[in-house]
């Protein structure tokens, strides 16, 4: 029998491991030339760390913020998914599903989606994704403050940052062969595409192509 | 600048549409198993991109220099299981070491 006030210890656990990754989006995003404003509000209005990373990214490497945020978006698409699986377990009424629908990211989902009850699920959920949500925004501000001091993210290594954060978030999914192989093909592809085409469509493409191909490929040992 | 702003604010839009989406549609229009498996591998794909263009590309080059060095020690560091915060940090230490040679 789980308890009510077990889920709030374990959710605000996840929630401040979780929030203070934000001081790295902080940091890089000033970084990578965004101002201390936009990297506020983003970390505000778009709460979802992956699809941040991603915006950051491809505008530090002179990608066009458009093509930035289309790969922001698509990899925003897994949190429909999340919202699917939570919404029965949330029972909300269409306000509450509007004034809730921003907490739903990767960690609030996995701390609510397993309850067997209404009153659990929105006790796991809603203490994971705030308390994220809290942290998250105020560790930004005070990354956004570092990276502004810093000037050059090369000299603190903060160029490399980016790529060991993705690395970070990827590590998950690479523990399917299905996994390791998409993520190796979107890496081929995309490098094979950087001399060829302007910077953030290698991405887009890598991933996509890499999807297609995922989703033709079937491992023989599984069922 | 106002490029940027205009892709955040296409950002915004798209990723609260997506998560606001999610809760209020009935479950069986997502339902198709297509669909399923390429939300599933969407992420892997994307973030195998995006590694590969932050570790190898500087503008339409590509290129192998402390970047590399850091991903490596960042993969080691994972594989050791230690947390997010610490191994980024430890990455971009790394990295920032190796150019002061």
């Amino acid at each position: 029998m789980t308890t009510d006030r077990s889920i709030i210890v374990d959710s605000l656990g996840v929630g401040i491991a979780t929030g203070l990754y934000g001081v790295s989006f902080g940091a890089i995003s000033t970084a990578s030339g965004l101002s201390v404003l936009q990297t506020c509000l983003i970390s505000l209005l778009v709460f979802t760390g992956a699809s941040q990373f991603a915006f950051v990214g491809i505008i530090a490497s002179g990608g066009n913020p458009l093509t930035g945020a289309l790969t922001a978006v698509l990899l925003g698409s897994r949190n429909l998914f999340y919202g699917v699986s939570m919404a029965p377990k949330l029972d909300l009424d269409p306000a509450r599903r509007l004034a809730s629908a921003h907490f739903v990211i990767d960690e609030s989902t996995a701390m609510g989606v397993t309850r067997t009850t209404t009153r659990q699920a929105r006790l796991g959920f809603y203490w994971t994704g705030i308390s994220i949500f809290v942290l998250w925004n105020l560790t930004t501000f005070l990354g956004a403050l570092a990276g502004n001091a810093i000037g050059d993210p090369r000299t603190y290594g903060l160029d490399a940052a980016v790529g060991a954060a993705f690395l970070g978030l990827l590590w998950p999914r690479l523990a399917t062969p299905t996994g390791r192989l998409v993520a190796l093909v979107g890496a081929a592809v995309a490098l094979g595409l950087v001399p060829v085409t302007s910077a953030g469509l290698p991405i887009i493409l890598g991933g996509g192509t890499a999807v297609l191909l995922g989703m033709l490929w079937r491992p023989k040992a599984t069922t | 600048m106002t490029a940027v702003w205009g892709g955040i604010a296409v950002m915004v839009v798209g990723c609260f549409a997506l998560k606001y989406a999610g809760l209020s549609v009935p479950e069986s229009v997502l339902h198709h198993p297509m669909t399923v498996r390429a939300v599933e591998l969407l992420p892997a794909g994307l973030l195998g991109a995006l590694i590969a263009v932050q570790v190898f590309a500087d503008g339409t080059t590509v290129q192998v220099d402390a970047r590399l060095l850091a991903l490596g020690v960042a993969a080691v560091l994972l594989m050791l299981r230690v947390p997010f915060l610490p191994m980024v940090f430890a990455a971009a230490l790394v990295a920032a070491l190796v150019r002061q040679l």
